[in-house]
């Protein structure tokens, strides 16, 4: 039992050690603000962060609605395409970068500087809108059938947008990714503080949708989110209507992850097919929220710390004099782990790092913390 | 039983009913309220003969119209069915969806062809080494047989193959599902698992073998002419009979053998078999080593078609889904069916769309099917 108490704050540390010291080991334990670890944390951080805003999507979606949804590459996809042509400016003639919309210059009336900032908060609002729809054509057909189709039915749905992708290269640049898009509040700051500026707003929006999510799942609407996933007749019985809550909570849960791909967009900068291809834009979220916990928004904040931590980390050791054996096939061997990380911790900690917690109510915690109220005493003492 | 209907008095001497969707005088509503009654009395008779009627269509068409990519149609539907029958049996048996079958039929197809050559990447990446035996060293065994382009040894190679991957299935079962069925989760934390799994065993054939395509046969063979313009190699006339023939074999498994009753049994209602003297455990382990095996031929066959690929697997999840599902998930006939039909779309579809869009095509077959008729062409209602 003490053993099983250890393993969270265990991971913790030696992931943080890990991340932490490989990357300063490698610089030459410089300490300093434009490079070495402090830098390449902030940018390891900010990642983190957009990967926990995706994570927390997918534990909207399958920690508390129990949708059970296998194509987040979709949702990510279709946000980060839609917030990239929404801040981008009109295709150039003649240019080889070819794509629909560039919406950028038009978003921006020339008041307080709106270039900077106005566009990207559309296109990521944007985002989110396209694929919350995305998820509501979807959830009509699929949603009242049994848990498997829907997973394969994402799976499908992710396959297909990528082919479009890939194949209409009108459309968002095929294959060649599409490359140039615009950093927001890039012109007030420098390149080497611009990095801190992304990591803070990053943290503030991980925060923003962690309070929103937490707050909406301690509310009474959670409650039946809740009830839906360990118990759907039982819900149905208690006079929810099933179809429609399981369809809030895929498509809030999809809008979030839209939102989420639109902030990776601005972060890299290029997006192209061969992000979103199953194994990185669905499995590796997934591996993040049922490593963290699924049903615990810490968790699925932890997940994602913990195995982009591991990401990340094997990328560095690629830098040191490794066996050829090993050189050329570290990625590989990395994919190899994180697939059978998942196995792992299915069949020994099904709960993962942060258990569900199985009371979420405010209204709850509050009563417990002010104890019985009186009028409960009079009432009890009338019955006995 | 008649509906109670909203009646109305809209215009002066007659009324108006409206009834479910439409609105009907009221002088028709008794009739059209039996015509639907009678409508309902059918069951799911409508829909059955709608989707057999589409699906004869379909082939008729394709083998007039297209005979050719009707041909390539049918033997891809062939290997697609292998694998299809194999994923809808463990489906019936152990009630979940099984996402890692396309990548364990990769895995076989390289199994095969390690056993064929004793070929997997050195010490550096693009380098090949030779693990020092393989069936290719037997007098022999790469000659072709008849028409065929490869000997003896593939075929022994894809025995051995089969039997391999029966074995890992079971550990696998042990290993995994096992544990999880103890644990009673339910069948989306199987799905997940099923999914660990698939990408694992893709890393694991990046690990051995790389990323780059590979041939069990080097050098070009000629393919034959035969009437009605269809150009084949003999190979593939080879796939669809061993796929043929294996589905005649699981037949007969199926419906004239002991263990197939019992499997049978236990896809209706395990808890049923259980009580009724069945051992259900002993059951699970022959379904694990019959699609073990089916999927390891299934790989192989893919491969001659084709290459080998560790992509190759996850790709095809899609079309076996859509088969399976298709033909009634459980029902290893239907999924032979379902697999045809896939096979022989996807192949005439590149008349009309860009080849691109190939495994776009599964995935159409697959939501129409969900959103027509969820149960397929023999499943079970519930």
């Amino acid at each position: 039992m003490r053993a099983g108490k250890l393993i969270t704050p265990l991971t913790l540390v030696v992931v943080t050690a890990f991340v932490i010291l490989i990357p300063m080991e490698r610089s030459g334990w410089v300490i300093s603000l434009d490079r070495g670890v402090i830098p390449f944390l902030a940018a390891f951080l900010t990642t983190v962060a957009i990967f926990a805003i995706l994570a927390l999507a997918l534990n909207v979606q399958w920690g508390y609605t129990g949708v059970f949804n296998f194509g987040v590459a979709a949702f990510f996809m279709v946000g980060a395409y839609t917030a990239a042509i929404f801040v981008k400016g009109p295709p150039e003639e003649g240019s080889s970068l070819r794509y629909v919309g560039g919406f950028g210059e038009a978003l921006s009336p020339p008041i307080l500087d709106s270039e900077q900032w106005l566009p990207f908060v559309i296109a990521a609002l944007a985002a989110g809108a396209v694929s919350g729809l995305l998820a509501l054509a979807l959830s009509l057909p699929t949603l009242r059938l049994r848990e498997d189709y829907l997973a394969i039915t994402t799976i499908g749905v992710a396959e297909l947008l990528r082919r479009i992708v890939i194949q209409e290269d009108g459309l968002v640049n095929g294959s060649r990714s599409l490359v140039g898009i615009p950093k927001p509040l890039s012109g007030y700051f420098s390149s080497d503080t611009e990095r801190f500026v992304d990591l803070a707003v990053m943290a503030v929006l991980v925060m923003i949708v962690f309070l929103i999510v937490e707050r909406g799942i301690r509310s009474p609407w959670g409650r039946v989110l809740r009830a839906l996933k360990e118990d759907e007749v039982a819900a149905a019985a208690s006079g929810k209507n099933v179809f429609s809550f399981k369809m809030q909570g895929f498509v809030i849960g999809a809008v979030i992850m839209g939102m989420g791909g639109a902030f990776f967009a601005f972060n890299r900068g290029a997006v192209g097919p061969t992000t979103f291809d199953h194994f990185f834009a669905t499995f590796m979220i997934w591996a993040m929220l049922m490593v963290g916990g699924s049903g615990n928004n810490w968790g699925a904040i932890a997940g994602a710390y913990v195995v982009w931590g591991f990401w990340t980390t094997t990328l560095q050791i690629n830098g040191y004099d490794l066996p050829d054996v090993l050189q050329s096939r570290i990625f590989y061997i990395r994919d190899f782990v994180v697939g059978s990380l998942i196995v792992i911790v299915l069949l020994l900690r099904p709960q993962g790092l942060f258990p569900e917690e199985r009371r979420v109510s405010i209204w709850l915690d509050h009563r417990m913390r002010r104890g019985p109220r009186p009028a409960d005493d009079a009432t009890a003492e009338a019955e006995t | 039983m008649r509906r109670r209907c909203w009646r109305a008095k809209t215009w002066p001497g007659s009324t108006w009913v409206i009834s479910g969707m439409s609105i009907i005088p009221a002088r028709y509503a008794d009739s059209f309220s039996e015509l639907r009654d009678r409508y309902r009395a059918l069951g799911d008779r409508p829909g059955a003969i709608g989707l057999w009627a589409l699906i004869i269509a379909l082939f008729v068409w394709a083998a007039v119209f297209q005979t050719q990519l009707f041909v390539v149609g049918i033997i891809v539907g062939s290997i697609l069915a292998l694998g299809a029958m194999g994923l809808t049996l463990v489906y019936g048996i152990l009630k979940f969806g099984n996402f890692a079958h396309g990548d364990t039929m990769m895995l076989g197809s390289y199994i095969a062809y390690i056993l064929l050559t004793g070929t997997v990447v050195g010490r550096q990446a693009n380098i090949d080494t030779d693990i020092g035996i393989s069936l290719e060293q037997f007098p022999g065994a790469t000659t072709g047989i008849g028409d065929l382009s490869f000997g003896y040894g593939l075929l022994i190679a894809i025995a051995l193959a089969g039997l391999a991957m029966a074995l890992i299935s079971i550990a696998l079962d042990r290993v995994v599902y096992r544990r999880l069925r103890q644990r009673k989760s339910g069948i989306v934390i199987f799905a997940i698992a099923s999914l660990g799994i698939a990408f694992s065993t893709r890393a694991l054939m990046l690990i051995i073998w790389g990323p780059d395509p590979r041939r069990y046969v080097s050098g070009i063979h000629y393919a034959k002419h035969y009437p009605f313009d269809v150009v084949l190699k003999t190979d593939q006339i080879f796939i669809f009979f061993v796929a043929f023939g294996l589905a005649v074999a699981l037949y007969v498994l199926l419906f004239h053998m002991k263990l197939g009753k019992a499997m049978r049994a236990m896809a209706d209602n395990a808890d049923l078999a259980l009580v009724s003297g069945i051992n259900t455990d002993r059951i699970i382990v022959w379904t694990w080593a019959i699609g073990g095996a089916l999927m390891a031929v299934a790989g192989a066959l893919l491969a001659v078609q084709a290459s080998l690929k560790p992509d190759l697997g996850f790709g095809l999840i899609l079309p076996l889904f859509a088969a399976a599902i298709l033909g009634g998930l459980g029902k290893p006939h239907g999924a032979f069916i379902g697999a045809m039909v896939v096979g022989v779309t996807q192949e005439v579809s590149i008349e009309f769309i860009s080849a691109g869009y190939k495994p776009a095509v599964a995935f159409m077959i697959l939501v129409l099917i969900l959103l027509l008729r969820p149960r397929g062409l023999f499943g079970s209602t519930n």
